[in-house]
């Protein structure tokens, strides 16, 4: 039995290598539970390896990575995590609703699942279209309702906004602070940093290193500006100093 | 490995086919139709009765590997097969659900290849139809696991096609269709032994021409039927949990 204050996501020393080259230098940090953090930094820096590792899919070459008090990738874990890939993992040859119902059969999830997510994610309008005959922010959007199936106590969620309208990003955000609120654990990750302002924790990934771990708010006293794109500059300038 | 799952995958893939109806109207009509233009070419019933088995035993093959291969390859590059192995869905749940649904397509090809050759194209059958029926199906089921274990050795839907002259061909000039296998070089034979087809052929061709299909026919299924849960078990080791 796990501690409620033990971490959701506690991660030590990860190496991973890709391709004959190492792309995770040593990652050591915590995820808290019932918070949405942020996992971010630019393109190709190691977030979505990362992502993947915690989830369990990854091989890794060292470290140890324990999620929700088990082992990444154990077999009881697979009903307890929600994952949305970043180009999203549905039947594009199916509806939305009968990827939906697949994926709820699948991970045993209540019947009427497949109707609650849809709504959650803004979707229910385009139930009963065709994969293929959705936009690339709809397709995203079916990716995150099956992630959201069964409740899960850990979403892991790679650039679920990517390519939304401002007002439908701002509603994904209201959901995710919604559940986190419930309890549920939440990391995202972006490559905007004007998203980085909605978390209330940052992990700032750079070239497979972790830059910084802290709240939006500590990372703006530290680097002395307001602005999060500043202070990211900063950080790196610091760390090229040292 | 669990039932409920594994009918939840047959229904899913039920649904993908029934989405995409030219490719159901192609898997069921052409064998069919493959039949009829033998019928016509050959213009005598003794020489249709030895090939329309061998067209029996080879088109549930090659259709659902050419299917199976390209489904389960779309699965691996659409991120969907990830998802799943994410999932608690057993590596069995999706190849039997697969062979389900499938076999499922299988029995309307078969059922209605069968239906016109012994109506309308005279197909003499001097024993009872459950043996050819069960060696199509196990045709279709062996067709069905080898078309998933090459997948796993292709990257891209050409690769993947290309994977089916290479499985298929040597398998029926081997088979005893062309050249007794008794009357082939001794190596050939001894490959030709080791093929599972030369067993479905033969099979087939008691199913066709025995009134009561006795030990050998059973040998030859057995044979057929190992050679499918083997190719299934070997298909689910290239499913992998966790990738690079």
């Amino acid at each position: 039995m796990m501690n409620l204050s033990d971490p959701a996501i506690a991660v030590r020393d990860l190496r991973v290598a890709r391709g004959g080259a190492e792309v995770l230098h040593g990652l050591t940090f915590e995820v808290p539970r019932g918070q949405v953090t942020g996992l971010l930094g630019p393109s190709g820096c190691g977030k979505t390896t990362l992502m993947r590792a915690i989830v369990g899919v990854q091989i890794v070459s060292g470290g140890e990575v324990r999620v929700l008090g088990e082992p990444a990738g154990s077999a009881g874990l697979r009903r307890r995590i929600g994952y949305s890939t970043q180009s999203p993992a549905v039947y594009r040859d199916l509806t939305v609703l009968e990827n939906l119902r697949y994926f709820a059969a699948v991970l045993g999830a209540p019947k009427d699942d497949p109707e609650r997510v849809l709504a959650e994610v803004g979707l229910a309008g385009a139930a009963h279209q065709l994969g293929s005959t959705l936009s690339g922010g709809q397709l995203g959007r079916a990716g995150l309702a099956v992630a959201l199936l069964g409740r899960p106590e850990l979403l892991v969620l790679d650039e679920p906004t990517v390519g939304l309208d401002p007002v439908l990003r701002q509603e994904l955000w209201t959901l995710f602070h919604r559940l986190a609120e419930g309890g549920t654990t939440i990391l995202v990750s972006s490559h905007v940093m004007d998203e980085a302002a909605r978390c209330e924790r940052l992990i700032v990934l750079r070239q497979g290193e972790i830059l910084t771990d802290d709240t939006p708010g500590a990372l703006r006293a530290h680097t002395g500006t307001t602005d999060l794109e500043e202070a990211f500059l900063r950080l790196i300038e610091e760390r090229a100093a040292a | 490995m669990s039932f409920a799952i594994t009918l939840a995958t047959a229904r899913r893939i039920m649904t993908q086919l029934r989405h995409d109806r030219r490719t159901v109207a192609l898997m069921v009509l052409v064998p069919t139709l493959v039949m009829i233009l033998l019928y016509y070419v050959m213009d005598d019933e003794r020489s249709f009765g030895r090939w329309a088995p061998i067209l029996l035993c080879v088109f549930p093959f090659l259709v659902m590997f050419l299917i199976t291969s390209i489904a389960t390859l779309r699965e691996r590059t659409s991120g969907t097969l990830e998802r799943l192995m994410a999932m608690p869905l057993g590596r069995l749940d999706l190849l039997l659900g697969y062979g389900l649904a499938f076999g499922l397509a299988a029995c309307a090809q078969v059922a209605l290849a069968l239906a016109v050759s012994l109506t309308w194209l005279g197909l003499d059958l001097p024993g009872p139809l459950w043996p050819l029926v069960l060696v199509a199906l196990l045709n279709a089921l062996l067709g069905t696991a080898l078309g998933l274990l090459c997948s796993a050795f292709a990257r891209t839907e050409f690769q993947a096609v290309q994977f089916m002259p290479l499985v298929m061909i040597p398998q029926i000039l081997l088979g005893g269709i062309l050249v007794p296998r008794g009357q082939m070089a001794t190596v050939l034979e001894w490959i030709s032994d080791v093929l599972p087809m030369s067993y479905a052929i033969e099979a087939m061709a008691h199913a066709v021409a025995d009134a009561d299909p006795g030990g050998e026919f059973w040998r030859d299924v057995v044979v057929v039927a190992g050679s499918a849960v083997l190719a299934l078990l070997l298909g689910a080791a290239t499913l992998r949990r966790r990738t690079s």
